[in-house]
This record gives C-alpha cells, sequence and structure tokens, in this order.
C-alpha cells in the first residue's frame, strides 16, 4: 500500500453556486499518523470531511482514500474507512450492542463475527457492562464511545473523527483522547481528525493543517508551526553586571535577545535544547545565571496568527450550527 | 485488527439491517402502535356507528298514518264519513315498502348492506396513508440526527436506504390492517358470502402495493428536506384530500365531477375497492383485477422514481 493514505488534488466543495466552503485544498496524509483539521467554525473542516468519505460529491478536484478516488470508487471507499461522526448517531430507542451489530450489518459483517467484534469493541471502550441498556440511557462520554466502537466495527485501516470530543466535559475528553492513542499504537491504524480545540490537535496529532475559509493556511508538526513563530522565549538574569548580549547571540539557535529591565529575552529555536547550552556558556566565561525561564509559543498563538482574532460564529452555517447544538445538548443529557 | 474489511454487504443483508432497526423501535414503543390504530377505531365508531346511514332508509325513519289520501284515485273505495269522496292507500303497507327498499338503496349505492362494513373497511387504506406519511418524517428525522450520514458513509447502496423504509412502512401497515380488520369484524363487519380466507393474502399483496407506491412519493418529497415542519405540512396538505378525494368514506358515483375526476386516479381509491372487493362486495373478479394492476403500476412506477432520486440527491 501506498505511503500516503489519503490525497487531495485541488478538492473543492461550492454550496448553491456561491457559498465556496472548500477552496481548492491540497494535502495528504501519511499511513499511520494522527492528522488534524484545525480551524474555526465554519471553515470547511466537515465539509472536507464529508467529501473524504463521500457523502458530498466534490465540486471540483480529487481526492484519494487507501488509494480509491472518492468519486468514482466511492463504494470501495466506504467499506475500508471507519467514521466517528459529530453528531451522536446511535439510535436512543436501540441498545449499545443492538447499535453495533447494526452498524456490522451495514457492512455487511456476518453475525457471527459481527458478535465477536462487538464484545471485543465493547470491550476496548468499556461499554461491556452498558451493553444491554438503551443508549437513551448513556451519558455524552459514554455515547462518543459507542460511536468509536461502531466507526471501528469493519476494521478500518483509515478512521475519520469529525469534532470527536464537542460537548465533553475535561476529564471525559481526555479519557477519548487516551483510546484514540490506543488506536493508533495498537492498532497501526491512521486518523484523520478534525477538531477546534487546540489543546486537543496539540496533545494527539502527528500534524495539523489550519484550514480557514475553505483554505488551508499552514501544515506541519505541531511542534513545527509553533517554531515557525519563531521559537520559544528564554528569559534569564545573571548576578554578574556585564552585558552579555553578544555572547548569547553566538549560541547556536539563538535568533535575538534583548535586555530588558535587567534580564535577557532570548528568542530560541529549540529552546528547551538550547537553554543547558545558554546556561552553560556563560557559567564557562564565569557568569552565574540566577534566574532562567523557558516558555513555549502554544498552538494558540500559532492559529490566531493564521486564522486572525476575529469571531466566527457569525459566518457559521445554520444547519451545522443547528447540528452542533443538537449535539451538545445529547452530550449533556 | 490490521485486516480490511472483507465483507461486502449484499442489497438485501442492507435493506433487512436498516428495516429491522426500524421495526425494533417500533415495536419497543407499543404506545405508538396503539395510538395510530386507535384513530381509526374512533373513526369507525364516530363516522361509522354514529352515523349509521343505513337507517335513514328503513321503515322507521318514515311514519305513515294508517291511511294516506290520495285526490282523484279510486284504488280504495271511499270511506264512510269522507265527504270530498277521496280514496286512500294503506299507509302501514307503504311504510313497509320503503321500509324494504333500504337495503336495496344501500346495496345499489354502497354495495353493502349497512354502512359500518362499507367504511370500516376503508380505515385499512387510511392507515396505509398515515403510516406510510411517517416514512417521509422518518428520513428528515434520521437526516438531523446524523444517522443518514452515517448510514451514507457506509457501503450499503442508497436504493437500500429508501427500500428499507418503505419495506417497514408496508409491514408496519400490514399489521395495523390486521388489527383493524379484526376489530371492525368484532364491531359489526359483515363480509360477504364470496370471502374466503385466503382472500386475506391477497388484501396484503394489496396493502403492500399501495405502501410501496406512496411511502416512495413522501420519501422522495423528503430527500433533501431538513425541516419537519415542512414535511408535516406537506403530508397534511397531501393526506386529507387523498382520503376524501377517495372511495374510503362515500361512493365515487355520488360526487361531484372535478371530485370524481380525483378520486378515479386516486390510487386510495384502487386499495379501498380491492379490500372491499375481497372482503365485503360481492367478488367481482375483474374489477379487482383492475385494482391490482392499477396499484401495481402505481407502486412500481413511484418506487423507481423514488430510488433513482434516492441515487441522485440522498449524496449532494
Amino acid at each position: 500500500m501506498s505511503e500516503e493514505v489519503i490525497k487531495t488534488e485541488g478538492l473543492t466543495k461550492v454550496f448553491n453556486k456561491h457559498l465556496t466552503a472548500v477552496d481548492h485544498v491540497n494535502f495528504s496524509v501519511k499511513h499511520g499518523e494522527i492528522f488534524g483539521f484545525l480551524g474555526p467554525n465554519g471553515a470547511g473542516k466537515t465539509t472536507t470531511i464529508n467529501m473524504l468519505i463521500t457523502i458530498l460529491k466534490p465540486t471540483e478536484g480529487k481526492a484519494a482514500v487507501l488509494g480509491f478516488d472518492i468519486a468514482k470508487q466511492d463504494n470501495k471507499v466506504r467499506n475500508v474507512i471507519g467514521v466517528v461522526p459529530q453528531e451522536y448517531t446511535a439510535d436512543e430507542d436501540l441498545t449499545g450492542l443492538e447499535n453495533i451489530l447494526l452498524c456490522a450489518d451495514l457492512y455487511g459483517i456476518p453475525r457471527d463475527v459481527a458478535k465477536e467484534r462487538a464484545a471485543e469493541l465493547l470491550k476496548l471502550v468499556e461499554l461491556t457492562d452498558f451493553k444491554d441498556k438503551k443508549v437513551e440511557t448513556y451519558s455524552g462520554g459514554m455515547r462518543r464511545r459507542l460511536e468509536l466502537a461502531c466507526g471501528l466495527i469493519n476494521r478500518p485501516k483509515l478512521l475519520f473523527l469529525d469534532e470527536p470530543t464537542l460537548g465533553l466535559d475535561v476529564q471525559t475528553r481526555t479519557a477519548t483522547w487516551d483510546y484514540i492513542r490506543k488506536l493508533k499504537k495498537e492498532f497501526g491504524m491512521t486518523l484523520f481528525m478534525t477538531t477546534h480545540y487546540l489543546e486537543e490537535a496539540d496533545a494527539l496529532c502527528d500534524r495539523i493543517a489550519i484550514i480557514d475559509h475553505g483554505k488551508i493556511v499552514v501544515t506541519g508538526t505541531p511542534e513545527e508551526l509553533k517554531h515557525s513563530l519563531g521559537g520559544d522565549i528564554i528569559t534569564l538574569s545573571i548576578k554578574e553586571d556585564p552585558d552579555v548580549t553578544e555572547l548569547i547571540r553566538s549560541i547556536n539557535n539563538v535568533k535575538d535577545v534583548k535586555k530588558e529591565n535587567g534580564s535577557y529575552r532570548i528568542k530560541a529555536e529549540y529552546g528547551e535544547v538550547t537553554a543547558p547550552f545558554v546556561i552553560e556558556a556563560l557559567r564557562r566565561e564565569g557568569y552565574t545565571v540566577t534566574k532562567l525561564m523557558l516558555t513555549e509559543p502554544t498552538l494558540n498563538e500559532v492559529y490566531l496568527e493564521y486564522t486572525g482574532k476575529s469571531m466566527r460564529d457569525a459566518e457559521e452555517s445554520r444547519e451545522a450550527f443547528r447540528s452542533q447544538r443538537m449535539t451538545m445538548r445529547r452530550a449533556r443529557a | 485488527m490490521s485486516k480490511l474489511n472483507e465483507h461486502h454487504p449484499s442489497k438485501f443483508h442492507g435493506i433487512w439491517a436498516l428495516t429491522k432497526r426500524e421495526l425494533k423501535k417500533w415495536l419497543k414503543e407499543p404506545i405508538i402502535l396503539l395510538m395510530s390504530v386507535l384513530q381509526p377505531v374512533i373513526w369507525m365508531g364516530l363516522l361509522g356507528k354514529a352515523m349509521n346511514i343505513g337507517n335513514m332508509f328503513s321503515s322507521s325513519s318514515l311514519s305513515l298514518p294508517a291511511m294516506i289520501p290520495i285526490p282523484g284515485t279510486s284504488l280504495i273505495p271511499p270511506q264512510p264519513g269522507d265527504i270530498y269522496g277521496n280514496v286512500y292507500i294503506n299507509g302501514t303497507d307503504l311504510s313497509k315498502m320503503f321500509g324494504d327498499l333500504g337495503p336495496t338503496i344501500m346495496g345499489n349505492i354502497f354495495g353493502v348492506s349497512d354502512y359500518f362494513s362499507y367504511m370500516s373497511v376503508g380505515m385499512i387504506s387510511m392507515i396505509v396513508m398515515f403510516t406510510t406519511m411517517f416514512s417521509g418524517m422518518s428520513i428528515v428525522w434520521d437526516r438531523r440526527l446524523g444517522f443518514l450520514n452515517k448510514v451514507l458513509s457506509t457501503p450499503v447502496s442508497r436504493g437500500a436506504i429508501i427500500f428499507s423504509k418503505v419495506l417497514n412502512a408496508a409491514l408496519r401497515a400490514m399489521f395495523q390492517a390486521t388489527i383493524i380488520l379484526a376489530l371492525a369484524v368484532v364491531f359489526g363487519l359483515q363480509v360477504s358470502s364470496t370471502f374466503n380466507p385466503v382472500n386475506i393474502l391477497a388484501l396484503y399483496a394489496a396493502v403492500f402495493l399501495l405502501c410501496l407506491g406512496l411511502s416512495s412519493v413522501f420519501l422522495a418529497l423528503a430527500l433533501r428536506s431538513t425541516k419537519m415542519e415542512t414535511q408535516m405540512a406537506i403530508v397534511n396538505l397531501i393526506n386529507m384530500p387523498l382520503m376524501f378525494a377517495s372511495n374510503t368514506f362515500f361512493p365515487i358515483d355520488l360526487m361531484p365531477w372535478w371530485i370524481k375526476a380525483i378520486a378515479q386516479v386516486n390510487p386510495v381509491s384502487y386499495l379501498t375497492d380491492a379490500l372491499r372487493q375481497l372482503t365485503v362486495y360481492q367478488l367481482d373478479v375483474s374489477s379487482l383485477i383492475f385494482d391490482f394492476t392499477f396499484l401495481g403500476v402505481f407502486a412500481i412506477v413511484f418506487s423507481a422514481i423514488g430510488i433513482a432520486l434516492s441515487w441522485r440527491y440522498l449524496t449532494k
């Protein structure tokens, strides 16, 4: 199998002839990685995912998922991917187990195999004890886990997760992250996820694409993106008086040094690696470092740098808003 | 877990899985079944029993005096004391004559001797209409909950998604039709002398055909809709005229030409007629065949349209 699990070329979706939701997007997802689509509400994340999982037809451009063309071989794509949608799609009137078996039926998995896998998956998402309870009694976190189990029933090579932790509390969110990491580690699965939580992208994703107004503005690992802003900030003070600005500037990876109120503000790439070098260099020259602080730029700053700071809620389509609200409501139920 | 999914769903596998889901939901809420059966039962009581049209033509609705004077005739010799020289006919006999006319009039107009038998069979058509209209609603609901999108992302064929809804409506309607028919018999439905238990199978077939056609229509209307309200308005708009501009309650022959025109192309009329042929009428095989042909063509045409539209419009 090719290394590229997803590859898009100029993927575009225009709604009602004038609303461009996704605008000539190019990216590729490598085998075995967690790829995150990060962007504000209405940026085109879900539209992109919906095209890749073949429930929306692209207006223009091409995309291949596991080597299959999403427009021409859509049924082949559907068979090999798993989808965990943003909404809670499990049927509330059925039990957890019945829901998983329904999903299995939709993939044509024979009943005996399906039962075996369902038991396995229920164990994975820790719902075995609740499998015979109606889904309407489940909490938001349990529902999300059930969705996860349903998305895995066909043993997909590639799993799509659309806002996997929308509306969940911090504990459940962290637990969900653990499941996602487990999937990657234990099953070597490739995951494509969308999120608008920065810490989620930072914690989970191997690579991130920031999307805004339907266009990808930047792609890279979370580290690369943070460094693209110019690196970490090391703030230090020394006991001695003389100005050591030039000395510090000569150290590898240091990009800029400023003396402010008696302390030095150093802009450096790979701050955690560079800081010991700075201390060592100063000590060798006979200076004593009295105070040192390392600040890493967060994805927050990266995000705001690329997407701007204006509020986006007003631009969101009504349908997306409605479905999101519904999901949040059911998550809290 | 590294192996790819090696299974592929057959068409029927998907249809049956989705149908089973809805049937399960339905069976888990017996209250819905109760309510949907209750409605035609209320109609049977209020319209079929309270307004007993057959009684209008009975002797008791004509209370004539014992002797009726008829001027200028001489059928009966002048009565003593009649100073005008009138002749009389026997009113009691006349009442009896009119009374005997009742069943004949009912038979000629309604085809049965009592109105209850006529309209209670029509209630089966009504339940078919109300059950099928919910199939349209349920696809809107599935879309709103995201279930539809989820199913669309699985290898299940688009046609199967639609067809499972149709099948579900048909199975429900057939089940409810059985209950209605049984209740109608309990309440006094009189089957004709040509009735044969095997007719029940043909009755199911007729119900199935109309369900196929009607739910395809309602589903096609709902394919792109995201609002329950729109869908409700549509089905309400369609259902009432469909019910009254048919022979469900009253015979088509008595209707003004413009309602008659609608009733004669209304598939509900053909279902109702087929059902009556099979139960309360003296079976007329040629009109039964015609009813089935009409229902069959209607079912094939509209389910084909529904499935074609689902291929085109379920994926935007």
